[in-house]
């Protein structure tokens, strides 16, 4: 924003009453038209929502969070707590609970007030306040107890419904948000004198730094600033060629409009820089945000000061203001927020908004004094300008409803008694209450905060391990602009060599600027009226007083943070940054301890709201995930298949024809399979290579298989446990040479029995000579299964003799196809002729293609996932994750005999001989018949004996598997039955929810070809 | 004990509410207890209550090192449910759902447990066949749950997106009506004040340094940074600090403590009607009655005690509720903290006598404690009081990893294939 | 996130790797004569120490190694890291 040094009398002055005609960092040449609630108003560019409100005398901003009690703005940043709005540019980009002191003004910017009805002027919400009294802290926890059923039914939608602040948007958020990493050695948060510095100091060591600030302008308390001089020039004009200055650095990224959110662990520090918000019409390919994370070697916090509210009677109504954001609006937006004022002051930061406004023409009725005999630049330079000064005052309470339109003054004793109660007219009164050091980030990095107490304030103490931070200037407890320019420069020299840069210099700033002052005062001031009737507030937006602190003290509630919690205090969208402190001199003075004493709460988190969107970022729809597709995806696609996830893949469910559904088309498939040929595409398999001398005995180490005899050229059907004696994960092996084996995996379980092998080779068999390599992406296998396979795929096979002799059920051998390398399996998953054709991916679809085009001949038909499902079934093979759940043993579903009765030892063995894996109760694998021989069973339904027992029912088991068997005519299905296997022939009930039970029959789950003379059809 | 009422609240009113009495006392500890309770979060303040008021036993004592309520009690997303597929878990969880519907009568304390229903999404096949098989066995267990469609979801919830334009859209869901929330701070409050009116002494900031046992073995008190403190029972229900408080006894446990982190958004007006869960996508949202949009995430991978985790877990969680929920890309990220969370390796809870006599544990409940608070907490002082299991925890003691009797409900849910 | 040492490739970001629990716990060469109680404190006994903790990382989406990390679990701060089958430093 350029300075407009030159006065500019535009409309801006006339349609504005509460302009300034001059100064301000606003460009008055350029007028804006804005709505709130509907009507229109104007503005300039520079103007923040608030400010352009204020400059047509608009206070009233909100509602408060309990008592709707009508709100102005307090603060002139991120520390608002009144003036929330929702901005609008449609329904989708909808914002609720912003700032109005933080959303920049653009042209036809439209907000609207919150947590009101009808209007911001007429709320019926209101009404709590007259019922104020009955609502102390906590009182919903003593009451809405009866009925019972009422709590849910009467009580607490009441209650939601006058909660909450803005509203949710309506559409979905059509914006963009991205992330990106950043490394740099130096980054400086906040963009004050102190950032400023510390980011000079760092970048003269050529290092890279980062400095980033919240606001739209770098310069913090500079902005807003028209007295001091730095090094002979005006603070505006050093600003301007600081600014200049960092720009030529090629090793310095300047951030405005971006908040350090949040601190985490070894020095990973999130800001969030909004790019879009503040213009008119954004540049669609812009993110609206963009999260940055940075991973810094170092971090220097310039984080400033809040200023303190103080905490007297009826201290929140509109027009009642901290003094450093009156000063704000007047020196920096060309706005005054009122015409007479009062200001009560415990810091000379309200000498300077008394100065600021008198020289702007705001009539200063007093400044009321908390300190007796104050003193220095600011009460020496408000005395010279002859402005009305009483000290030794407090505000024993206000007037005004919509706006303040007076303030008591009374006299405090330093007994604390108050007498001489005075009533001075006014539309604005100013809090100055001294001053917070910024330490959010700091606390969040686990570093400890010390109190500190010459400054009554909790300043940086130890750095936590495994952080490297440093604050600087008001962050750091040293206020004024001298210490801000100095103890910044000082620790972003210090940052840069802690960083490992050299180079650094020093460098002394001259100022003539305003004595630092750290007076303050922290509790209830003091007053003469009935303390148990008036409002104090500490935490404006969540209506929590003194009273009701000192309550929470009363009940018990000592520990701030039961107290936090009983009252709510901080615990609003500003989270604490007015009402922390206050709230700790409450409950000091209310327990008779000090401020120390009573802890403080943690910070987390982010530093200010910050949206989920920036959190997700680029992560939705198809980028939510990667997608994993296999090379025959796209021709199942163009064959109208129905696809299902499987952890990451995208797997063909079946393939309709026009007008099937899933189980018609399940049934043409399985038919097809059993009947002529299918094909199926199992690239989705997970695949190991398992390779070196010791391949074997690291086979027979992980599965509960025996390895060593199985001959090259053969496979084996393998079974892994867990350590616990769990079915893991299992698969066909095929061994391709003596110190070779061709692993394959569940689609799931690739990964995780990747790691699982690693795992034990690693570090518990280092000795092994044995190498891993993940196979999966390697190969893509093509399933071709029927009474007709060897006939169609015989003409593509070169090198390998498909005859039933050379090639017969579970052997594998390697040759080309098509004319590209392949290793052929014959195995079956479906109990026909099968063959599995693995061959690079590069090449699949040319072999698929290949063998579906002579396949023809014989009707082959492509089935998906669902007819694998039922064919398997249909032959008794379990499927991992659907017969299996993590809690079977190798028993349990019938895979007793793959177990290598000679091995001493393998992975899981130990487990299995405890008790509670062979408890002869346990459940086991079973074939279920519907004794109607027709119902198809759902996929886990309950097994019981006496369908018509009271609940809780003694349950046998469950379905695990239901189909309708195409090739036998009836349904069937595979469950887990306790001592399913001294059942057999025994009938019980499946229950229906509902509609009662279904009688079935345990039989063997071995439904179709018990003798397996199919897989040798010829 | 002060009767709270409304009535009450007007009566106060009138007296400028400057006649309320602390809800505990902050007594000194005794010399000695008849048990003593190292924990003072929701589980071991109800375990005092329950000690106190069905088996007799009010010499007692709850210790905490920090403030009441001030570990994962305070500090989880408040989801109450039972619809757990083991029926033992069912039925430890339900034990506790049915305390729940009426804790607000029996305590004289609202606690504000809300069954806005808890909707379990499933967005894969696999997930389908596993829900359904949770639906049925809770019915057979006499627990309510039910499968809807994703339009029924969606009529239930409407802020849900169930079209096809989300990488895993939602295919149906599993609901739980008498599922919900609670205010989770009020629990452990209304206990406290409870217990304490029984007798019960509540010594915050008191931190157990050690366990003493005598020459038996058995236990004789525990050590304390304000003194030696006699009893015969020690009952541990100390969640994440589980470890490190056995171990004064010479126990390791089969527990690990991970970081579990939650977030909240500013509060907006109400539109989130329930509890909606998503463990394929890692999505667990409901909205407090303040408002605020109630975010649990995820575990960190290590195992830490800083209660706080890294920006990437938050993300995470934060990409899913973005794609079920895609009007609150707008919304804002108020607070996000961390817990620490004890695990076992079946992922349910053990509440158990110990090797050690006199010594009692209720631990590893993982991430989902706050549901199992009041039953939990009824069944460890029954184990207390008697020596002995209630038949409903009985499955959940420690002896269960020796003798391999898993009660995994993580395994049976989650299973890939 | 945390930065990881890995000790064959350099500090890398925590995504990179995956937690493998306490190290230090080898499985016995021969189980089977173990009691239950002993193979059940093999399996799922763990220090969860607060403080300073020996545990296995392994740099999956890097070198693919196991390796261990001495970790502080009340500050996340690494003192040391060194590979699978060397001791664990003795200073830490």
């Amino acid at each position: 924003m350029p300075d407009s040094l030159a006065p500019n009398l535009s409309v801006a002055a006339v349609n504005e009453p509460f302009r300034t005609r001059s100064g301000g960092r606003i460009d008055r040449a350029k007028p804006l038209s804005f709505s709130f609630d509907g009507q229109t108003y104007s503005g300039v560019a520079g103007d923040t929502l608030a400010s352009a409100l204020l400059a047509h005398g608009v206070h009233l901003m909100g509602r408060s969070f309990k008592y709707h009690r009508p709100r102005g703005v307090m603060t002139a940043g991120s520390d608002e707590p009144n003036a929330l709005v929702t901005v609008s540019r449609d329904a989708g980009r909808t914002a609720p609970n912003l700032r109005a002191t933080q959303v920049e003004l653009y042209e036809g910017l439209s907000a609207i007030s919150q947590n009101r009805f009808p209007s911001l002027q007429f709320d019926v919400g209101g009404i709590n306040d007259h019922f104020a009294a009955l609502l102390p802290a906590g009182f919903y926890y003593k009451t809405f107890m009866w009925p019972r059923s009422f709590w849910d039914r009467v009580y607490e939608p009441v209650i939601r419904a006058s909660a909450g602040l803005g509203k949710v948007p309506t559409a979905p958020d059509p914006d963009r948000y991205l992330q990106r990493n950043a490394h740099c050695e130096v980054l400086v948060i906040g963009a004050g004198p102190a950032g400023l510095t510390a980011a000079l100091a760092a970048a003269e060591s050529g290092l890279r730094v980062i400095l980033c600030d919240e606001q739209s302008e770098l310069g913090g308390s500079l902005l807003a600033d028209t007295t001091s001089m730095i090094a002979g020039k005006p603070a505006r004009v050093w600003l301007t060629e600081t600014l200049a200055e960092l720009a030529t650095f090629s090793n310095v990224t300047l951030l405005p409009r971006t908040t350090g959110f949040g601190y985490y662990p070894h020095n990973h520090v999130g800001l969030v820089e909004r790019v879009t918000d503040h213009l008119a019409s954004p540049d669609s390919a812009q993110p609206r945000e963009r999260m940055w994370q940075v991973r810094a070697k170092e971090v220097v916090l310039a984080t400033g000061a809040f200023e303190r509210p103080l905490t007297f009677p009826e201290n929140d109504r509109p027009g009642i203001m901290l003094a450093d954001a009156a000063t704000t609006f007047v020196n920096r937006y060309g706005v005054k927020p009122g015409k007479r004022a009062v200001i009560a002051a415990a810091n000379d930061s309200g000498y300077r908004a008394a100065l600021a406004l008198a020289e702007a023409g705001v009539e200063i009725a007093m400044i009321a004094d908390l300190r007796r005999n104050p003193s220095g630049s600011g009460y020496d330079a408000a005395r010279r300008a002859g402005l009305s000064i009483e000290t030794g005052k407090t505000i024993a309470g206000t007037s005004g409803k919509m706006r303040v339109d007076g303030a008591s003054i009374a006299s405090v004793g330093e007994d604390g008694k108050v007498w001489n109660t005075q009533d001075i007219g006014c539309d604005l009164l100013l809090m100055a209450g001294g001053w917070t050091p910024t330490l959010h980030l700091y606390s969040q990095s686990l570093s400890k905060l010390k109190w500190d107490d010459a400054i009554q304030a909790y300043v940086p103490g130890a750095v936590a391990a495994s952080q490297a931070l440093r604050a600087a200037g008001a962050a750091s407890g040293a206020y004024g602009l001298d210490a801000a320019l100095s103890t910044g420069f000082k620790a972003g020299a210090e940052a840069a060599v802690a960083a490992g840069g050299d180079g650094v210099t020093t460098r002394v700033f001259v100022t003539i600027s305003a004595e630092a002052d750290a007076s303050t005062f922290l509790g209830a001031m003091p007053h003469n009226r009935d303390a148990n009737r008036v409002r104090a507030f500490v935490d404006f937006q969540n209506d929590s007083t003194a009273k009701d602190l000192k309550l929470a003290v009363r009940e018990g509630f000592r520990s701030v943070e039961h107290a936090k919690r009983y009252t709510t205090t901080g615990m609003a969208t500003d989270q604490g940054k007015t009402s922390n402190m206050p709230m700790l001199g409450v409950m000091a003075q209310a327990q008779g301890k000090t401020i120390p004493e009573i802890g403080f709460t943690t910070f987390r988190p982010p530093f200010t709201p910050t949206t989920f969107g920036n959190f997700a970022g680029a992560a939705r729809g198809d980028l939510f995930d990667p997608i994993r597709r296999t090379a025959i995806h796209h021709w199942a696609e163009g064959q109208g298949a129905v696809f299902e996830d499987v952890g990451q893949w995208k797997r063909a469910r079946y393939f309709p024809r026009q007008g099937e559904d899933m189980h018609a088309a399940v049934a043409r498939e399985c038919k097809a399979v059993r009947s002529a040929l299918g094909i199926f595409d199992a690239s989705t398999l997970g695949k190991i290579e398992v390779v070196g001398p010791d391949a074997a005995e690291f086979m027979n180490r992980m599965y509960i298989n025996p390895w060593t005899k199985l001959g090259v050229g053969r496979c084996r059907y393998g079974v892994m446990l867990r350590e616990d004696g769990f079915v893991y994960d299992d698969g066909v092996v095929g061994r391709i040479a003596e110190d070779r084996f061709h692993v394959t995996t569940t689609t799931g379980g690739a990964a995780s029995v990747l790691n699982m092998m690693e795992d034990y080779l690693q570090t518990e068999w280092p000795g092994l000579n044995v190498w891993l390599t993940s196979a999966t992406e390697q190969w893509a296998v093509i399933a071709l299964q029927g009474p007709k396979a060897r006939e169609v795929l015989a003409p593509f096979v070169e090198g390998i003799d498909l005859s039933p002799a050379a090639f017969p059920h579970m052997a594998i051998a390697e040759g080309r196809i098509c004319g590209v390398k392949t290793r052929l399996f014959r195995v079956s998953f479906t109990g026909e002729l099968g063959f599995e054709i693995n061959v690079p991916p590069s090449a699949a679809r040319r072999v698929w293609e290949a063998l579906y085009a002579e396949g023809r001949k014989h009707s082959i038909t492509p089935y998906g996932t669902e007819t694998m499902h039922v064919l398997r079934a249909e032959k008794g093979f379990i499927i991992v994750g659907q017969e299996t759940d993590g809690t079977a043993t190798p028993d349990d579903v019938g895979l007793t005999w793959a177990i290598g009765k000679a091995k001493k030892d393998f992975v899981g063995k130990r487990s299995l001989a405890r008790p509670g894996m062979t408890d002869p109760k346990r459940k086991q694998l079973v074939g279920l018949l519907s004794v109607d021989n027709r119902t198809v069973l759902e996929e886990g339904a309950q097994i019981v004996a006496d369908p018509k027992q009271p609940k809780p029912m003694t349950v046998l088991g469950h379905v695990t598997s239901s189909y309708m068997s195409a090739a036998l005519g009836h349904p069937i299905a595979l469950a887990l039955v306790e001592a399913g296997r001294s059942r057999m022939g025994e009938t019980l009930q499946v229950l229906v929810p509902g509609k009662g039970s279904v009688a079935v029959k345990l039989v063997s789950p071995v439904f179709y070809d018990a003798e397996g003379a199919s897989l040798d059809a010829v | 004990m002060e009767r709270f009422s409304g009535l009450s609240l007007l009566r106060h009113a009138l007296g400028g509410h400057q006649g309320w009495k602390p809800f505990w006392r902050e007594p000194e500890p005794k010399a000695e207890y008849d048990a003593v309770i190292v924990g003072g979060g929701g589980h071991g303040m109800g375990a005092a209550y329950y000690l106190a008021k069905e088996h007799g036993l009010r010499n007692i004592a709850v210790l905490d090192k920090g403030w009441l309520g001030g570990g994962n009690t305070g500090r989880n997303t408040t989801i109450i449910r039972s619809n757990y597929l083991f029926p033992e878990s069912a039925a430890l969880y339900d034990h506790a759902l049915k305390i729940w519907e009426t804790l607000s009568q029996d305590l004289n304390y609202n606690t504000m447990f809300s069954p806005r229903g808890v909707l379990m999404l499933a967005h894969t096949v696999h997930d389908v066949q596993v829900f359904k098989r949770h639906v049925f066995a809770n019915q057979a267990a006499g627990v309510d749950n039910e499968w809807l469609t994703a339009e029924e979801c969606k009529a239930y919830c409407p802020a849900l997106n169930i079209s096809q334009n989300i990488r895993y859209p939602v295919v149906g869901g599993a609901l739980q009506r008498r599922g919900g929330t609670a205010r989770h701070d009020a629990v452990v409050w209304g206990y406290a004040r409870a217990a304490d009116a029984m007798g019960v002494d509540i010594i915050q900031n008191c931190a157990v340094t050690g366990i003493r046992r005598d020459a038996s073995g058995a236990v004789e008190g525990v050590e304390t940074e304000r003194g030696f403190i006699r009893t015969k029972k020690v009952g541990v229900s100390a969640a994440g600090n589980t470890s490190v408080v056995m171990s004064m006894a010479g126990l390791r446990m089969p527990l690990e403590s991970f970081p579990l982190q939650a977030l909240v958004s500013e509060p907006v007006k109400p539109d989130f009607p329930c509890v909606v869960m998503s463990n394929t996508i890692h999505a667990y949202i409901s909205q407090s009655d303040k408002g605020e949009m109630v975010i649990g995430a995820g575990t960190d991978a290590y195992t830490s005690y800083t209660q706080r985790g890294g920006l990437h877990i938050a993300s995470h969680t934060l990409d899913a509720i973005c794609e079920l929920v895609p009007m609150y890309r707008r919304l804002r990220m108020l607070r996000n903290w961390g817990g620490i969370v004890d695990t076992t390796p079946d992922r349910s809870p053990i509440i158990s006598k110990t090797p050690v006599k006199g010594l009692y544990v209720n631990c590893g409940w993982g991430t989902g404690g706050f549901k199992a608070t009041p039953g939990s907490a009824n069944l460890f002082a029954h184990t207390i009081a008697k020596d002995e299991p209630h038949p409903i925890n009985a499955p959940f003691s420690l002896d269960r990893f020796v003798t391999g009797r898993f009660i995994d409900e993580a395994a049976a849910a989650a299973v890939a294939h | 996130m945390l930065i990881i040492p890995c000790p064959h490739c350099g500090p890398r970001p925590e995504l990179e790797f995956r937690y493998g629990g306490q190290a230090h716990i080898a499985r016995p060469v021969d189980p089977s004569p173990l009691s239950d109680e002993e193979w059940a404190s093999f399996l799922y006994s763990r220090d969860n120490e607060r403080g300073i903790h020996a545990e296995r990382w392994r740099h999956i989406h890097g070198c693919a190694r196991f390796f261990n990390v001495v970790r502080d679990t009340t500050t996340d701060q690494i003192l040391a890291s060194y590979k699978t089958g060397e001791f664990r430093p003795e200073a830490v």
